[in-house]
């Protein structure tokens, strides 16, 4: 019995939490979510592409304003991981534009989304600002 | 005129705002009779109804045949985002130019008044669940607000922002300015549902829905319906001087959806399918952008206008952010965009704006676009964009007659 699962089935968890893509065999394209043929070149084989952990902020907005049950602000941006690009919230740091910039550098982080009644942890990830 | 171009006999659409009264096919019905009038034909010669509604339950097209004529002709229901009108209005087109059709008919019709934020959502696990994977990604909870943003204000607000980790020079103020333009147009456009100039102060301390775009430099949900006539060239000859004096020439009518890019799995690319719609656009029209006289881009948020500057190729690639500074875009300038007050103002009824943005390129072209008009119109171009995506952009021009 797994004491934890991941927010979604990209995210690995274990001693170095990373976040893992389908890649495609012929032209390497990646997919975080399950694909039946590669969008780019309609190759159907894939295989497990480690994604970099520390990325570049390439685009961000803070959300001040969002559906029911989202707590605001948050800051959702797009993380350029060595030439990968992933969607993810930054965290662990204040939601503002002074704190927030264009091009900082960045690094994959974990946290805790709850435990449910068979005491299994959910964790989510998000990025941070990196020295 | 060639027999084989596409003319724009008639269109119409009625004032963007809040019509509580209305119902959708009730806005619809609306538009179509008008574009009718205005085309001096009537449903019984036209040969195909393109009918674009997003947000009802489906039907739209049937629904509005009862309320303006019942001729047993085919109907094409067609949705396609934030595209729908111009999706409508294209595959009224396709049949026309394909021979099949005389006359063509498209509409698009929304109500969307109070309809709040779009996009984002997803409900919250309860209490006394079992985390469970569902879905493609295998989430066990809502990925919105956590895994970034699904709402729409955010989602081209970090367009708007990429493009400026590209090429620089943007900033709160600059997005913001070009809503201040926006706005400033809207105040001579009496089908506009805002009709409210701000100041920029006015703009950046108003509320943040999501940096670095305010409410006001959103797109205004709301009620509105467009309708178009279309005829080949052929038939045009066969009608009135009068008729024929007033078509407007549809140079370009082109749709295009978002070609692969690496990061467009987790950023919609609304750059990739704009350039791409414009390029086969400019050469079918045979013009440059130098050319047009005005434009009607989609400004569904002020971070959007800015980076369709560039995909348009209204500017060289990557000075969007001096080209705005330039003073061109506003309506005095070189390229005067968004005259009517863009969706920020004039209002984003979704279905309708891709026929309303054609609605306001013919009013110049015609030159009947009163205190607004752009003077000596010739040539402009329409674009809009829904997510997902699709890309449709028209260009359109005067007869010279």
């Amino acid at each position: 019995m797994p004491t934890q699962i991941p927010h979604v089935s990209y995210l690995e968890l274990g001693d170095r939490p990373h976040l893992v893509a389908h890649e495609c065999v012929a032209c390497g394209a990646r997919f975080f979510d399950r694909r039946n043929a590669c969008a780019n070149c309609f190759g159907t084989e894939f295989r497990k592409a480690m994604v970099a952990t520390e990325g570049v902020l390439r685009a961000f907005t803070i959300v001040a304003f969002a559906a029911p049950g989202v707590p605001v602000p948050f800051v959702a941006g797009i993380v350029d991981c060595a030439g990968t690009s992933v969607r993810a919230n930054v965290i662990n740091v204040d939601p503002t534009p002074e704190k927030v910039a264009l091009g900082m550098k960045v690094r994959l982080t974990t946290y805790s989304l709850g435990v449910d009644d068979e005491g299994v942890e959910a964790v989510g990830f998000g990025f941070e600002p990196a020295p | 005129m060639a027999s084989d171009d596409i003319w724009i006999l008639g269109i119409a659409m009625t004032k963007f705002g809040k019509h509580s009264d209305k119902d959708i096919v009730d806005l619809g019905a609306e538009a179509v009779m008008a574009a009718l009038t205005d085309a001096g034909i009537s449903m019984r010669e036209i040969g195909v109804l393109a009918a674009g509604n997003l947000m009802g339950g489906g039907g739209f097209g049937q629904m509005l045949q009862k309320q303006v004529g019942q001729t047993g002709i085919p109907v094409y229901n067609v949705t396609n985002a934030c595209a729908t009108g111009a999706t409508a209005l294209r595959t009224a087109i396709m049949a026309v130019r394909a021979g099949e059709v005389k006359f063509g008919l498209a509409v698009g019709a929304e109500k969307l008044a109070g309809a709040g934020l779009l996009g984002g959502g997803g409900s919250a696990k309860k209490d006394g669940n079992k985390w469970e994977p569902k879905g493609r990604f295998g989430s066990v909870a809502p990925t919105d607000g956590r895994i970034g943003t699904d709402t729409m204000p955010g989602t081209f607000a970090q367009v708007g922002m990429e493009y400026g980790h590209k090429y620089g020079g943007v900033s709160f103020e600059l997005f913001a300015r070009i809503s201040e333009k926006n706005h400033a147009h809207s105040v001579l456009n009496p089908m506009a549902a805002y009709q409210k100039r701000f100041t920029l102060d006015e703009i950046m301390n108003d509320m943040m829905i999501s940096y670095p775009n305010t409410r006001p430099m959103c797109s205004a949900n709301c009620d509105g319906a467009a309708a178009a006539v279309v005829c080949s060239g052929e038939t045009l000859k066969s009608l009135s001087p009068e008729q024929q004096r007033r078509a407007i020439k549809v140079t370009a009518s082109v749709l295009t959806t978002d070609p692969y890019q690496e990061a467009c799995q987790v950023l919609p690319d609304v750059n990739t399918l704009t350039r791409n719609a414009a390029k086969i656009a400019y050469e079918q029209a045979g013009v440059a952008p130098s050319d047009l006289d005005l434009v009607e881009l989609h400004d569904c948020f002020a971070t959007a206008e800015l980076v369709h500057y560039d995909n348009l190729m209204l500017c060289p690639e990557g000075s969007a952010a001096d080209f705005f500074d330039s003073g061109a875009t506003w309506r005095t300038g070189s390229t005067p965009v968004n005259v009517s007050g863009g969706l920020q103002s004039k209002g984003h009824p979704i279905a309708a704006t891709g026929i309303a943005n054609v609605w306001e390129i013919c009013h110049h072209l015609r030159n009947e676009a009163g205190s607004r008009q752009i003077v000596g119109a010739k040539v402009g171009l329409a674009h809009v964009i829904g997510l997902g995506s699709a890309c449709g952009v028209h260009i359109l021009e005067r007869s010279g007659r």
